[in-house]
């Protein structure tokens, strides 16, 4: 049996997100995968044209309007409800804007959504995590409903590139509504490696002790390429900003090497880095939980061992 | 009367442990400690920090669940809430479920703010708020991390993946909020003893004309995978020296 799936691709304007890339390796794996990706944008040409170039997608749908310059729930959601009519799966990735976006649009289709799919089984049975990733569940959509589904980006292998999907400007008729408007963004990121995508991932947690302490992760993380995380007491005392919050409610990753430095290893921080290939804990309590998890422990003192790890590294 | 209305759900305590049942039937809950939603906690604490402000009158706080859930509710009740409603249901309800009831009580309410967690920490599913915006045809607020309200708008702050997003929104609206919004206050003995007497309503879905339709079945729960025991490595050099054969340096 054949299955049409939408995507809602997740772009910054003008580079389309790996997150996207994704979520068409989930889709590719449901039976039958006939792959469309929806592109909501001011101006839609770049993105359509990353998005086309996936391999497996094979329409690009492009709805322009000048509210879709930032992405807007309430703008973007009434656009894929409009389109979804063909589809019987509706995706988006699992990063805060498929969060903030599918449950609206399973809303308006009057379906349920399956958040965090870790696993597709068949074409209505999915694998995800409940209790911050300390039970996996399956779940079955029931016959005849819409699945809509976030994707939970750590489990998939971005898909690659080579396809020339047709690109196509849909128009769904809607007017997206001016009650909800966009204000500002701020990053602190700078051009260090994106947390979400690097391989390697330096860590700190509140034993670092204030955000001048912090500056030795930086360092560290220069060094090795890595990109800086952090826990979640890290970010609430301030010591780093809160997009590099790892765990349940920050960011889930999937680095080859996570690099964990006075970090305790609370449950709700573990969920965010069980898919690591190696983790490696350096923390001077040997009871710390996070050794639990860790490949690599070494007991002791953060504030010795990491310039000593810089200098041999060199 | 300027009312903010807010939904909390009973979860079991984030302390816990969660261990799934042998069988693969669900997860052991039996004597656990149970508690507010952490997140909803906070959705409280803010409702209850606007109306300090003086620009809310009333805070309601509701729930969707088993009888149990009225203890979660007093506990809110002796947070500051002036009244509760307990919408009954003894099976669990999907979110979208969850979200009609609670379109439905606005209809009663005419809440200018509804204030929710960002996510119940069982399911982790994210979901009733952004579905109650959709059903009410308002704007939606997720992952709040910072919220203003003057002049019949909200300024609010989002913890994205990219960093702090602050958008503006039309009151009534929704908005779920995240942790970083505020530190809830603890209970005081005497405030236990004076939500005793507060009221608290207990309600139906048929009453509310809400049908509790399931759209998803889980078939099975089981452990996730479990990580393979480390080595322990004595100093510095030996954990480069560790790195460099797993060729991560
Ligand atoms: C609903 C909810 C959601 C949450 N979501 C998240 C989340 O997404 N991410 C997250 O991280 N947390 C989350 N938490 C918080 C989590 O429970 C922990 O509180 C948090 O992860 C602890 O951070 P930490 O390990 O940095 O601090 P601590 O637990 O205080 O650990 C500090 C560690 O540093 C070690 N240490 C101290 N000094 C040194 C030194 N000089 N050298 C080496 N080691 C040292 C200590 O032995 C200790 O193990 C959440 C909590 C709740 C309730």
């Amino acid at each position: 049996m054949s299955h049409n799936i939408l995507i809602v691709a997740e772009h910054d304007g003008s580079t389309l997100s790996l997150a996207t890339a994704k979520c068409v390796a989930c889709a590719a794996t449901v039976p039958g995968a006939h792959i469309t990706i929806a592109v909501c944008a001011a101006d839609a040409a770049a993105v359509a044209a990353q998005a086309a170039a996936l391999a497996g997608v094979e329409r690009v749908l492009t709805v322009e309007h000048p509210l879709h310059a930032h992405p807007l729930a309430a703008a973007i959601a009434p656009q894929i409800a409009a389109l979804a009519g063909p589809y019987s799966h509706v995706f988006g990735p699992s990063s805060t804007f498929g969060k903030d976006l599918m449950p609206r649009v399973a809303a308006l289709l009057d379906t349920a959504q399956v958040s965090d799919i870790m696993a597709v089984e068949s074409a209505t049975r999915f694998r995800r995590p409940i209790y911050a990733g300390n039970a996996i569940i399956t779940v079955e959509v029931l016959e005849g409903a819409k699945v809509v589904g976030t994707v939970r980006t750590a489990s998939y292998q971005a898909a690659g590139t080579g396809g020339h999907a047709a690109i196509e400007a849909a128009a769904p008729g809607v007017e997206p509504p001016a009650h909800t408007r966009f204000v500002s963004v701020s990053t602190a990121g700078g051009d260090r490696p994106d947390l979400q995508t690097a391989a390697k991932v330096v860590s700190g947690g509140r034993a670092l002790g204030s955000a001048e302490s912090f500056q030795i992760l930086y360092r560290l993380a220069a060094k090795l390429g890595a990109a800086v995380g952090a826990s979640r007491a890290a970010v609430d005392a301030g010591y780093a900003p809160n997009e590099l919050q790892v765990g349940q409610t920050g960011k889930i990753i999937a680095p080859e090497l996570y690099i964990a430095i006075g970090i305790s290893g609370a449950i709700q921080h573990l969920t965010g880095i069980k898919d690591a290939r190696t983790i490696v804990a350096i923390n001077k309590d040997p009871e710390a939980p996070i050794f639990e998890v860790a490949d690599i422990a070494l007991v002791g003192d953060l504030f010795e061992i990491v310039p000593q790890i810089e200098q041999l590294i060199g | 009367m300027k009312r903010i209305l807010v939904g909390i759900k009973r979860v079991v305590d984030y302390n816990v442990r969660i261990r799934v049942k042998p069988d693969g039937s669900g997860v052991l809950t039996e004597g656990v400690k149970m508690s507010v939603n952490p997140f909803d906690e906070i959705a409280l604490e803010e409702a209850l920090r606007i109306k300090e402000r003086g620009a809310a009158e009333e805070v309601i706080v509701l729930t969707v669940g088993p009888a149990d859930c009225q203890t979660q509710l007093r506990t809110c009740l002796a947070m500051g809430a002036d009244r509760a409603l307990h919408v009954q249901s003894d099976t669990a309800l999907e979110p979208l479920v969850t979200a009609r009831v609670l379109r439905a009580l606005i209809e009663r309410e005419q809440p200018f703010l509804v204030l929710l967690g960002k996510q119940a920490i069982d399911d982790d599913n994210g979901q009733t708020g952004q579905m109650l915006a959709a059903l009410w045809d308002r704007p939606q607020a997720t992952f709040a991390s910072k919220l203003d309200i003057a002049d019949g708008k909200a300024r609010v702050t989002r913890e994205i993946d990219a960093g702090l997003e602050t958008l503006e929104v039309d009151l009534p609206a929704v908005v779920t909020v995240d942790l970083r919004l505020n530190e809830p206050r603890y209970v005081k003995l005497p405030d236990i003893m004076k939500a005793k007497k507060k009221p608290l309503e207990t309600l139906t879905l048929e009453s509310l004309g809400v049908v509790a339709r399931a759209q998803l079945k889980t078939l099975h729960f089981e452990p996730p995978a479990q990580r393979h025991k480390g080595v322990r490595v004595k100093d510095a050099a030996e954990l480069v020296a560790a790195l460099k054969q797993k060729g991560l340096l």
